[in-house]
């Protein structure tokens, strides 16, 4: 046995299996979940499968010039369960999620495509509801529809309706959003409430009840953001915390970067009610997606600034700043506890599994 | 409902810190015998914060941890039959078997399905009465009421297509086996609050007595775990060892009779293995002769199976407590959640998972500048 009980740093990057995937010759739940499985997948297939420079930068969504343009061009599919659940709707996640996406970028959100795949069975209400509901959170986005797509699977091979957006927006002059320019002494600040959309969907998912109904936090953010930007153009990284939750967006943005980031626990808002569910099923509110947030590094001298366009929107009332980067652990996320201790805050590795007991 | 903040409150933590620094004169060596409480300790930062001469050791009390690989393995095996249904709880899914997990078995099409109650598993049982549906029944004196329930329920509603395949253990005869160990440095120790919400304080004070060594039941929140601390402690300064409840708000000293009476209907003591540490006397539950119809392994048939431990895996010397995670070579090298060699790293209870999650680091724990903006 060693003679020390001191824990030593560790190169989180000699952890990385060299042989791509060794250990899942096929594929598993976690790998759509948004954690490092996720990130693999695309490390070791799509990406060197596809090429090309823009898709390496590996944002949610890409910035690319066209006619000297410059655009921004973002993808995702919703395969929801169920497909309408407190506070939205699978119509409502297709629009907001790759709105946000384009938003993420300073974007302003502009057209919209939507590929429809239904299974076989399925209620023409319940397609119908759902194309309400999409068309609605688009006019509310400020986005158009322009292109569509239909394909029917036979019954039992999907989970009656999923959607796949595709959209496009415009950069404005002189914004440059993206993880690289994160340096050290950047705010951190979040928008508002974390969790709520995981417990809100597990909540109906699986049928459980933690005393109070939990809505989705599900909402279009493209609005925050031009708030955020009408304070200064400055802004060194967005990013909505969907699947993997805050956690994951910031261990992205810390190993993009290379800059350590450093969050102060007991800042991060936790609504009681997320914070409960999640206590009696063994999950972290660090963990749980978000679905109408945002994460931003903001250089300090623009954060008071910037807090305040927030916090004078309502999507963003509840914004506070909860770390910073810092030179230290790069790469890293590490947060400091309400009790005054410190602890690693990694990325997932698939999506969290409630506990036994 | 609004309690974890209570149980949470810096300044409340902050005293108990300072009760406990002041009452320390030399060093004394905890166990904390729920995987639950290593990973509120670990997360946060609890250890940090003691007194040097606090060492705080991780104990077996992580089920998943236990559960043999032999037991797995029979998962695996029941869980790849086409016509099965395999239900469990959640964070059984990614125990590394010999080979692979019960996610992989999923990929490969198995129909394995995550629950939060045993019920559910029986009410899938009956939603499907051309499947065999199996539920997987692992764990301490908290999860085998619930499961020995819906033994009996399925009794009694005549469901032929349910059955249980059981690993359960209990945590007294593992704190003999603890003490009795030739290498056993424990001088005290934090009694898991749950167990004891079920099965009482009955089965301590003659542990405390026999080996000299104060018991504190013990809760789950930061509070709990330094109050449980602190009395401890107190107890070992003054030399005493006797059994303290500092968990009443759970803990009946009785505990729960109707949980226990529907123990004793459908369980009867075994001798049972536990993974990396082997066979303990009397340590576990299997179904009475009553129930075996009910017994998965008797169903299915799974006595045939290869199974290979890999051999750097050090996760029995971290659960009796003789080997910080971080101590191991193959901890964060050849073993990490990514890829673990054993349940210890994988489990969301687990000290290996705990250390890596949120230890890797060692970093300051000089408090931050206050909040740059408000």
């Amino acid at each position: 046995m060693p003679e020390t009980t001191q824990l030593t740093a560790v190169d989180p990057t000699a952890w990385t299996c060299p042989v791509a995937l060794r250990d899942h010759p096929r594929v598993v739940m976690g790998h759509g979940g948004g954690g490092a499985l996720s990130a693999e997948l695309v490390q070791h297939i799509f990406a060197p499968a596809f090429g090309g420079e823009t898709l390496s930068q590996l944002g949610d969504s890409a910035a690319v010039s066209l006619g000297g343009v410059r655009m921004a061009f973002s993808t995702d599919s919703y395969v929801v369960r169920p497909l309408f659940f407190p506070g939205g709707s699978i119509g409502d996640l297709a629009v907001n999620g790759t709105v946000n996406d384009l938003a993420m970028s300073g974007a302003r959100p502009a057209y919209l495509s939507c590929g429809f795949i239904l299974e076989e069975g399925v209620e023409m209400s319940v397609v119908a509801r759902v194309a309400e509901t999409l068309g609605a959170a688009a006019r509310r986005a400020g986005v158009e529809v322009v292109t569509g797509d239909t394909k029917v699977v036979e019954s039992g091979h999907g989970d009656g309706v999923f959607i796949n957006t595709a959209g496009i927006g415009l950069i404005p002059s002189g914004v440059d959003i993206r993880p690289q320019r994160v340096v050290p002494g950047d705010v951190v600040i979040v928008s508002g409430d974390i969790g709520v959309h995981g417990v809100a969907i597990m909540s109906v998912r699986e049928g459980l009840e933690f005393g109070v109904e939990i809505e989705s936090d599900c909402a279009a953010l493209g609005g925050l953001v031009d708030a955020m930007l009408a304070v200064t153009q400055d802004l060194h990284v967005l990013r909505d915390p969907t699947r993997g939750g805050l956690a994951a967006a910031l261990n992205e943005i810390a190993v993009a970067s290379g800059a350590g980031v450093v969050i102060q626990e007991g800042d991060v808002p936790v609504p009681p009610a997320v914070a409960n569910a999640c206590a009696i099923l063994g999950l972290d509110p660090l963990y749980v997606a978000n679905e109408g947030k945002l994460v931003a590094f903001v250089p300090r001298e623009h954060a008071d600034a910037v807090l305040g366009a927030m916090r004078a929107h309502p999507l963003g009332a509840n914004a506070r700043v909860i770390g910073e980067a810092v030179e230290e652990h790069p790469g890293m996320v590490v947060a400091r506890t309400g009790l005054g201790g410190t602890r690693v805050v990694d990325l997932p590795i698939g999506e969290q599994l409630p506990r036994i007991c | 409902m609004k309690y974890l903040d209570e149980f949470q409150d810096p300044d409340l933590a902050r005293r108990l810190l300072d009760d406990i620094h002041s009452v320390v004169t030399r060093p004394w060596a905890l166990m904390e015998v729920c995987g639950g409480q290593t990973h509120t300790i670990i997360r946060h930062g609890i250890d940090q914060l003691l007194p040097d001469q606090v060492e705080l050791i991780h104990g077996p009390g992580c089920p998943v941890c236990v559960t043999p690989l032999e037991v797995i393995d029979k998962a695996l095996e029941i869980a790849s039959r086409p016509g099965v249904i395999f239900c469990s709880f959640g964070d059984m899914l990614r125990v590394p078997g010999t080979g692979r997990d019960l996610f992989q078995v999923r990929g490969e099409g198995g129909d394995v399905r995550v629950v939060y109650s045993p019920l559910d598993a029986l009410h899938i049982a009956q939603q499907n009465p051309d499947r065999e549906v199996v539920f997987f029944g692992i764990g301490f004196e908290t999860t085998a009421p619930p499961n020995a329930m819906t033994v009996y329920q399925a009794r009694k509603l005549g469901i032929k297509n349910f059955s249980l395949l059981v690993s359960h253990v209990r945590v007294p005869p593992a704190i003999k086996a603890i003490m009795e160990s030739p290498n056993c440095r424990v001088q005290g120790f934090l009694a898991a609050g749950h167990v004891c919400s079920v099965m009482g304080v009955g089965e301590y004070p003659d542990l405390a007595d026999r080996y000299r060594v104060p018991i504190v039941v013990t809760g789950f929140e930061p509070l709990d775990i330094l109050e449980g601390v602190r009395r401890t402690v107190l107890q070992l300064e003054r030399g005493e060892h006797t059994v303290d409840n500092a968990y009443p708000r759970a803990v009946r000293p009785e505990g729960n009779p109707a949980a226990q009476a529907m123990l004793a209907d459908v369980f009867e003591g075994t001798d049972r293995a536990w993974r990396g540490i082997g066979v303990i006397p009397d340590s576990g539950w299997r179904l009475s002769s009553r129930y075996r119809d009910f017994d998965a392994e008797h169903r299915f048939s799974v006595g045939d199976i290869d199974t290979r431990e890999p051999a750097e895996c050090r996760s029995g010397e971290v659960l009796q407590g003789l080997l910080k995670p971080n101590e191991c070579a193959a901890f964060g090298t050849t073993c990490t959640p990514r890829n673990p060699l054993g349940a210890t790293m994988v489990s969301s209870e687990g000290a290996c998972a705990a250390y890596y999650l949120y230890r890797r680091l060692d970093i300051t724990t000089a408090p931050l500048e206050a909040s740059p903006v408000a």
